[in-house]
């Protein structure tokens, strides 16, 4: 037999129906839907006259644009309380399982589906949002979709897709000390640039990925759509098993030992191929930082800028850039002045992105000309991060942990970053008025957000790290 | 449901001569709150037609009487970052019907096919060469023919092919619907999920 990417393996058993010299249709395990990007799919089915397929396979929350404060009182904004609104009546008319505002398994999508069990290796997940690949993590086929493709899902379980092709990330080596998955993933993707991988599914792997934790995986899976990717996913191993067995809803199923043994086959065949295949070395990474606006645009966080010659951007788009941003070629950001910092989102607002930005603060005071918002990505993690005492930490220094939501990383809420302020971000895009119109966004790691929020200024967090 | 079909347009174009245009630029995200598919014309490209007290930006070339038509003409790599269809209706609903790009984020491109909207693939020289002269004559007309997968600059007759799925070429051309297809397979889709029961 041939020998098969895991990426193969999984599309392939997948596969419903090959259309002839066409896309294929695939069937989709698991979809998440959330209130931004559904409406009009229901809306859709409605006007056909048709109901969901299969309900159950349906998972609901609310989460883009709900305020971090106050959640147990009305969404003031009236159309996104519409909107929270009709997602939950659209999923109560079709018998969808619905965590809304304030539910204990409220939360950022890609947070609560793997944190609940929703995400199993193997799977196809599917979503109306583009950090689907998030879900990668756990050895899935999982992806962003459009709202006529949620629609499709709703109307059949299943996607019209193209099959994308295949390309290997192998990370070979060890992170070194202050240096974080998030790092990891900015460091590609400004090796690769923002569109580099557009067309491929990507496999990561290498003794670098192989160490990090679940939550570092999918910070990595989280951004492969930043370098284009149609997806990425890690090959599930222990640690994603470990990950599982601590989940009881699944851990305490009837066939756990079953699956565990199938996943076991869940890896690429020696000698499969692939379309691309490219190697880095996770030694030569330093803490990185974003000086423009698109996550590509990423250097070390003590580099200089490049000048437009060495960029991978047309001239004036670069430009453009630079000038948003109102930093030149040339220059460091080291020391720059930092007006907001924020920590959360679905990239970084995990358990142990928490975790890493309190053990930093604790002990120092967050500077006076700092704002920061601190968001934890779902219910599960706002109630971990108090049982451990990460709101007493964080309070002591001088922050606030908020409420679950998407919150500031694409401000369709109250968490808006006044335009041409700076704010240091873990979260996954830097694009213009991302964080509310005029914003400026730099990406980074929750250490290097914490150093930021700490001395006021771009600093390596390096140099703070404590024994 | 029947879809409006797409077969040939000829028109001017409008250039935007920018690399990795994102979503969040073609509709940003405190204009997603709508819960039907219409109006987001309105805000196409908002933060760059228009400064923040609302005023028109007239350095943005669709602020430019001189520019107009229904092909959008951009930088490599156009629609990447979010997932929000909501792009490609801003997109339609200001009357675009084509977008030529040397290469479409995929998600995007996905959406555009659903919606009508033709992602035209050319090569970066053909683009470079297509937004020169559309900028020294804005009255430079092309013509798109899907059937035979053609893209021509009409005044100087230089024609390029492009590419695109058959599958999803017979559903622009007929006005067909991906949904009404996969209704019309429902059957097959169970057996698929009978047989996977027993496969696990």
């Amino acid at each position: 037999m041939e020998p098969k990417t895991l990426f193969d393996k999984i599309w392939d058993s997948h596969v419903v129906k090959s259309i002839e010299r066409g896309p294929d249709v695939l069937y989709i395990d698991q979809h998440f839907i959330h209130e931004v990007t559904s409406p009009q799919a229901f809306e859709g089915l409605r006007q056909r006259g048709i109901t969901v397929f299969r309900p159950g396979k349906t998972l609901a929350t609310a989460d883009h644009n709900i305020p971090t404060k106050d959640q147990h009182l009305k969404i003031r904004d009236e159309l996104s309380r519409k909107q929270v609104e009709q997602l939950e009546e659209n999923c109560r008319a079709a018998g969808i399982e619905y965590f809304g505002i304030n539910h204990p398994r409220n939360g950022i999508v890609h947070v609560v589906g793997p944190e609940l069990g929703y995400t199993l290796p193997g799977m196809t997940i599917v979503c109306g949002d583009s950090h689907t690949s998030t879900h990668g993590a756990f050895g899935t086929i999982a992806f962003g979709i459009g709202t006529s493709e949620v629609e499709m899902v709703l109307a059949s379980q299943c996607i019209i897709q193209p099959k994308p092709k295949k390309m290997r990330i192998t990370v070979n080596g060890q992170l070194q000390r202050g240096v974080t998955s998030k790092d990891l993933i900015l460091y590609l993707i400004s090796r690769l640039s923002t569109g580099g991988a557009t067309g491929h599914f990507v496999e990561y792997c290498g003794s670098a990925i192989e160490s990090l934790s679940m939550e570092g995986r999918m910070t990595i899976c989280n951004m492969s759509i930043e370098m284009g990717a149609r997806g990425g996913l890690i090959a599930p191993d222990y640690t994603t098993f470990e990950y599982i067995n601590r989940i009881p809803s699944v851990a305490n199923r009837p066939d756990f030992k079953l699956m565990l043994l199938r996943w076991r086959n869940l890896k690429s065949d020696e000698g499969a191929h692939f379309d691309r295949d490219v190697v880095f070395d996770a030694e030569e990474i330093s803490p990185m930082i974003t000086f423009g606006t698109n996550p590509g645009m990423g250097m070390s966080i003590d580099g200089t800028i490049p000048g437009q010659d060495q960029n991978q951007e047309g001239t004036s788009s670069y430009l453009k850039a630079l000038d948003y941003m109102g930093f030149s070629p040339g220059t460091k950001i080291l020391g720059h002045p930092v007006d907001y910092v924020f920590l959360g989102s679905c990239t970084n607002g995990r358990i142990e992105d928490l975790r890493a930005f309190a053990l930093f603060v604790e002990g120092r005071k967050k500077a006076p000309g700092v704002t920061a918002i601190i968001v934890p990505g779902s219910k599960k993690v706002e109630k971990q991060a108090i049982n451990e005492g990460i709101d007493r930490i964080l309070r002591e220094s001088g922050f606030e942990l908020r409420q679950p939501g998407c919150s500031s990383c694409l401000a369709m809420n109250d968490d808006k970053i006044p335009a041409g302020k700076y704010a240091v971000s873990t979260s996954n895009r830097n694009f213009e008025g991302r964080q509310g119109p005029g914003s400026r966004t730099l990406l980074a790691s929750p250490l290097t957000a914490a150093a930021a929020a700490i001395t006021g200024r771009i600093t390596d967090p390096r140099e703070l790290l404590k024994d | 449901m029947a879809k409006d079909k797409f077969t040939t347009l000829e028109s001017t174009c409008v250039p935007i001569p920018l690399e990795n245009i994102d979503t969040d630029q073609i509709i940003p995200a405190r204009f997603l709150s709508a819960t039907t598919r219409e109006g987001f014309g309105d805000n196409l490209f908002r933060d760059w037609r228009f400064d923040k007290s609302g005023n028109k930006n007239n350095d943005f070339v669709l602020n430019n009487p001189g520019f107009s038509g229904q092909v959008l003409v951009a930088g490599k790599n156009f629609g990447c970052g979010s997932s929000r269809e909501h792009a490609v209706w801003a997109i339609t609903g200001y009357g675009f019907r084509a977008v030529v790009s040397s290469f479409f984020a995929d998600i995007f491109r996905n959406n555009s096919l659903n919606n009508g909207l033709l992602p035209v693939v050319v090569s970066e020289e053909f683009l470079r060469n297509l937004l020169s002269q559309i900028n020294s004559n804005p009255l430079t007309k092309v013509m798109i023919n899907l059937e035979k997968q053609t893209f021509t600059i009409t005044d100087t007759g230089e024609t390029v092919t492009f590419e695109i799925d058959p599958y999803k070429k017979e559903c622009l051309m007929k006005g067909l619907d991906d949904i009404d297809y996969l209704l019309s397979i429902r059957d097959m889709i169970t057996a698929y999920e009978f047989r996977n029961t027993l496969r696990r």
